[in-house]
């Protein structure tokens, strides 16, 4: 059963972030982009990291994919014109880079065999925050003071730009 | 199944779910992130196929930590995450500012630092 649900979200996030690369419409490409994340999710979940999961569908279904959404309908997405989405030069360097990806992919399928096809024990929410708040207490820490600056430097570029128009 | 190449024959349907097959979805997963980065145009989209190269790296990160037993990797994933939605935050607002310095998003009108 697990394994069946392995290659059903696999396959759910693998097709909806093809189609993140695909469409041409970037609110459809949001949409996709949120499908990708819950099959992420999904597959956290799999790995028995409820917690992550959890915390991944808040933080990105949540807050990031409408905060793309929000900036998307910001935009005129009409405004970009009947052009082609794709450039042209990189197009030719990717199918280059698709070629090396494929050869690596067959390598690891065929001989890429890692051990430990036996799961241990899941960790639970306990040890987690246990580890959380003990030996990665100055990351917890330093990741807090990033969320600061980062709310502050929002906030800065957003008024800064404004009074610059202002002024013009 | 004799009829199937030997590289699929090998075990990738028929095989219990394992380490390599995670890895080989978050292989994909940042493949086609990276190739939305060197395909398209719109500065959006390429901000969200960085999004998804992350989460595939943050994929591999839970799959290592899961099969060794150990939860060092589902703590950076949680940092991975933390870092993103910052990171987020500050690039959608300079994506904003840019829209409205030059009203485009396409990354070849922006060559404001060319020459």
């Amino acid at each position: 059963m697990a394994d069946f649900l392995f290659y059903l979200f696999a396959f759910l996030t693998v097709l909806a972030a093809v189609g993140v690369v695909l469409n041409r419409n970037a609110v459809n490409a949001a949409m996709c982009l949120l499908l990708s994340f819950a099959g992420v999710a999904a597959l956290f979940t799999l790995l028995d990291a409820g917690l992550l999961a959890f915390v991944f569908l808040l933080v990105y279904a949540g807050a990031v994919v409408v905060l793309f959404l929000f900036v998307v309908m910001l935009f005129d997405v009409q405004g970009a014109g009947p052009r082609k989405p794709y450039k042209t030069v990189p197009a030719a360097a990717s199918v280059v880079a698709l070629a090396l990806l494929t050869t690596g992919l067959l390598s690891l399928i065929e001989r890429g065999r890692l051990p430990g096809s036996v799961p241990v024990a899941a960790p639970g929410f306990k040890e987690f925050a246990a580890r959380l708040f003990t030996t990665y207490l100055l990351p917890v820490q330093v990741t807090g003071f990033l969320l600061l600056i980062a709310m502050l430097g929002v906030v800065v570029i957003s008024k800064r730009l404004e009074t610059k128009e202002a002024a013009q | 199944m004799n009829a199937l190449p030997p590289l699929l024959a090998a075990g990738w349907l028929p095989a219990q779910v394992g380490l390599n097959h995670y890895l080989l979805v978050s292989a994909l997963l940042f493949a086609i992130g990276f190739f939305g980065v060197l395909l398209r145009r719109n500065t959006l989209v390429i901000y969200m196929c960085l999004e998804l190269m992350l989460n595939a790296s943050a994929l591999a990160a839970v799959a290592f930590s899961r099969y060794n037993g150990t939860i060092d990797g589902l703590i950076l994933v949680f940092f991975i995450i933390t870092v993103a939605a910052a990171e987020v935050a500050v690039g959608l607002a300079i994506i904003v500012a840019l829209f409205r310095l030059r009203h485009t998003v396409q990354v070849e009108e922006l060559t404001l630092l060319k020459n």
